[in-house]
């Protein structure tokens, strides 16, 4: 992919970011405006580690319907997210390394299994997930 | 702000992307393609489409990336690169596109 970038030479910049989603879909902008940035890493190939704890564990369920809420549902745009780190690990061009990840007890607490969910996850105990918090360079929170 | 296509009037911001996505149809296209100074040919209209198709599907206009990734795939290599969608939409693909296509003003910089 030489050729597509035109505008910021990232080449040799890349940290690891990690995002955390712990709100609720709807109701506020957080989910939507931290999805926004996961889609923006992937423009700057950077690595990314895609985190759902607390109730943001509802923003990848299945059969949202926001519709009378007045927002938009956003909730098919995770599947770009799942391309991204499948384009990621296919594409030898790509160096970015991504990762989607559920905390195990924010899923159980809700009743959740990864059947419910839009798309394929790798579960983390909050042991594990804190020791991944460690190694990121750059965590956003939302 | 509006345009005026077949007797109907159809809202769009300052830049020129209406507000309104389900108010789309083919003759706005071709209106907003004009004002472009765009002469749409079958290859602007694949690219018109996929945005559409893609937008429909995802709720999200596709980054550059996955946009020349898609055009290699269906048109071939030679076709498959930023050049060949600067040549189509000299003012930037992803934003002269999806103003044809009625899709919302992309975040990203093309």
């Amino acid at each position: 992919m030489e050729d597509t970038e035109t505008m910021f030479d990232t080449e040799g910049v890349t940290k690891n970011f990690m995002f955390l989603n712990r709100k609720a879909p709807y109701g506020t902008i957080y989910a939507q405006e931290v999805l926004e940035l996961v889609l923006i890493s992937a423009a700057f190939e950077q690595n990314a580690a895609i985190v759902f704890m607390d109730d943001g564990v509802y923003q990848i369920v299945k059969g949202h319907d926001p519709s009378v809420s007045g927002m938009k549902n956003f909730s098919p745009t995770y599947k770009v997210v799942e391309m991204e780190k499948e384009d990621a690990e296919e594409d030898e061009d790509i160096d970015m390394v991504w990762k989607i990840i559920v905390e195990k007890e924010s899923m159980e607490a809700r009743g959740l299994s990864t059947d419910d969910f839009i798309i394929n996850v790798e579960v983390l105990g909050s042991q594990e997930l804190s020791a991944l918090m460690a190694e990121q360079d750059v965590v956003f929170g939302g | 702000m509006s345009y005026e296509v077949n007797g109907k009037t159809i809202e769009h911001d300052e830049e020129g992307y209406i507000t309104n996505i389900n108010e789309w149809e083919l003759d706005l296209a071709r209106a907003i393609a004009v004002d472009e100074g765009i002469d749409m040919t079958d290859e602007h209209w694949e690219v018109v489409n996929f945005l559409r198709e893609y937008y429909s599907e995802y709720q999200i206009a596709p980054a550059v990336r996955v946009l020349v990734k898609a055009i290699k795939k269906k048109l071939g290599a030679d076709k498959g690169s930023n050049k060949y969608l600067y040549e189509l939409f000299p003012y930037g693909p992803a934003k002269q596109a999806c103003k044809i296509a009625g899709l919302p003003k992309p975040t990203g910089c093309i």
